[in-house]
């Protein structure tokens, strides 16, 4: 098996703040990752970095084996022109907090956009699969209706389906539920669960604990910009070894 | 997308229900009609002293659809379109060159910006017109080369000197417009694979345009009244045409009410055109949109699937 992300002593300052101060891991191919720690640990941080929306400042960043954002040659790196980074970023699908849908758009135009303005795919070819997508995420009934149509619920599951167009290798959540009301939070976290299921490779920054236990495959806790503690799920959560993670948990449990 | 015009009569249709509708006698309010009869009687009279003037008021009809008064027209409105356009793609242009990061460029279009804002436009139109004591030819090369004052004749003049001043005040609402969208919006569109030129057009442009149209609907307002400055120049635009008839037929100020009225209609089609462009970009930002008048008047007149005794 190989490893999906990989990274390597990762940094990122904004100015003089250092948010991230050297981040090892690797996410396995088809494994469900994911990501804990209280807020501003700088883990969207880290995950905006995997699809280059931010620089890395040093370390090295692989997805799939390819070097995000810079080419090697030699001992030089040389950094990667828009449309260079634009094309690996078709791989690696973005869910984010607030949904980000366009809201000019249908829920069916929002799934199309990418495929046919990006790939070229034709605009019949396109409808139809994200008739197949909404449906899939449980919307079939709602692609004619605008964003401000849909509850927030309805507006993760078609920004998911939207990622799912572009056909990725690899989808990263950014606490994809943290904006929803409590009772829309499952029909979401069932979209997920599902995709975790079909094999797709997942890095979800969560606060839900019951997702992460059941079906993530790794996880890590970050706290001020470094990693302090990584394993299996059931154990990190139900057997913390460090104490910044014993607070933490305690406080979110 | 069709919206269901019906779905927003709804509760209108629904008689209250529960305790009885309170029947009170309205609040009396005589300050009204005594300002209301002032206002009229100050309105009269003004009606009453322009009728009593010595005014022709036959030349208006007479000259109103005449030949030269309609090439006018025309004139002023192919210069309100063609202006208008120089100033929008102008506009865009300068707003994406003020928000670029690259400093050269932000600060040409801040210096323009701020040279073309800070003089007034009648005073670019002369320079643009005598730009011949400067330069005595204009030379393109092997594509194109005259004399200055050929080159420039009033239409050009009037077009350059109305267009790129227009530019510098759409680069201003364009950029409000763009930073208007939220920051979010580039970067599902980045996340997506879509390039800055796509995302700019397809994802930001379309959404800035809600905030973007309306200030635009009354630039093109003003840019048509705005025109008529163009008479310095020589070219002949409605305002011209009006001017030398009534120096010709003796009849001055009634040809200057010949041309207001020319004006009055143009921005009133104008302005309907701007409702139903800002409701086409308002689509997607409210649940439904409200029926446009057209749509209520035929609510209201065509009976049809309105159920006996209401009201609207
Ligand atoms: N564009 C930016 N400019 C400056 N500082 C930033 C920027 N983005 C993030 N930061 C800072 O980096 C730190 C980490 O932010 P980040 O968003 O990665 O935290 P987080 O772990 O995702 O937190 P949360 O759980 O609240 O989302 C914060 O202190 C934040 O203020
Ligand atoms: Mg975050």
């Amino acid at each position: 098996m190989t490893a999906m992300v990989k990274a390597e002593g990762i940094h990122k300052s904004f100015g003089a703040v250092q948010v991230l101060k050297g981040i090892d891991l690797e996410v396995q191919t088809g494994e469900v990752f994911c990501l804990i720690g209280p807020s501003g640990s700088g883990k969207s941080t880290f995950l905006r970095c995997i699809n280059h929306l931010e620089k890395i400042n040093a370390g090295r960043l692989y997805v799939d084996g390819e070097l995000v954002g810079y080419r090697q040659k030699g001992d030089k790196l040389y950094e990667l022109k828009d449309s260079e980074v634009a094309l690996k970023r078709r791989d690696i699908g973005m869910v984010f907090q607030r949904f980000n849908l366009f809201p000019h758009m249908t829920a069916a135009e929002n799934v199309m956009e990418a495929p046919v303005q990006v790939k070229g795919v034709s605009r019949a070819q396109a409808r139809e699969r994200a008739r197949e997508l909404l449906e899939k995420v449980g919307l079939g009934d709602k692609a004619g209706n605008y964003p401000s149509q849909l509850s927030g619920g309805q507006q993760q599951r078609v920004a998911i389906a939207r990622a799912l167009a572009m056909e990725p290798k690899l989808m990263l959540f950014d606490e994809p539920t943290s904006a929803l009301d409590p009772e829309l939070v499952g029909d979401v976290l069932d979209v997920m669960r599902d995709l975790a299921e079909s094999g797709m490779t997942m890095v979800v920054v969560t606060h839900e604990m019951g997702f992460a236990r059941e079906v993530g495959d790794s996880l890590v806790f970050m706290d001020g910009g470094v990693v302090v503690e990584s394993g299996n799920p059931r154990d990190v959560l139900t057997n913390p070894q460090e104490e910044r993670t014993q607070s933490f948990l305690s406080k979110v449990l | 997308m069709t919206v269901d015009v019906n779905k927003t009569d709804g509760p209108a249709d629904t008689p209250p229900a529960g305790p009885e509708a309170i029947k009170a006698i309205p609040v009396r309010h005589p300050g009204r009609y005594v300002s209301a009869a002032i206002a009229l009687g100050l309105l009269g009279s003004i009606v009453y002293a322009f009728a009593q003037g010595n005014i022709n008021w036959g030349a208006v009809p007479e000259y109103f659809f005449n030949d030269r008064v309609i090439e006018g027209l025309l004139n002023t409105l192919l210069l309100t379109v063609v202006s208008m356009l120089i100033g929008i793609v102008g506009g865009i242009l300068l707003a994406v060159m003020r928000l670029s990061k690259n400093p050269v460029t932000s600060s040409i279009a801040w210096f323009y910006i701020w040279f073309f804002r800070g003089t007034p436009v009648l005073v670019q139109l002369f320079v643009w017109f005598n730009l011949g004591i400067v330069f005595t030819y204009i030379n393109l090369g092997p594509i194109y080369k005259d004399y200055w004052s050929v080159f420039m004749t009033p239409l050009l003049t009037a077009l350059l000197g109305l267009g790129l001043n227009e530019a510098a005040y759409m680069a201003e609402i364009c950029r409000a417009g763009l930073l208007s969208v939220d920051e979010g919006q580039t970067e599902a569109s980045h996340a997506l694979g879509m390039s800055h030129a796509k995302t700019l057009r397809r994802i930001v442009i379309p959404q800035a345009m809600r905030v973007i149209v309306p200030p635009t609907g009354n630039e093109v307002i003003n840019m048509l009244k705005t025109t008529s400055l163009v008479s310095a120049v020589g070219y002949m635009d409605l305002f011209k045409v009006a001017q030398d008839i009534g120096q010709r037929a003796g009849s001055v100020v009634e040809m200057f009410f010949l041309a207001s009225a020319w004006y009055l209609i143009l921005t009133s089609v104008f302005s309907v055109g701007q409702y139903y462009l800002e409701r086409y970009y308002a689509k997607g930002s409210t649940r439904s949109l409200p029926p446009t008048p057209v749509q209520r008047f035929k609510a209201a007149v065509l009976p049809a699937r309105r159920p006996k005794g209401v009201s609207a």
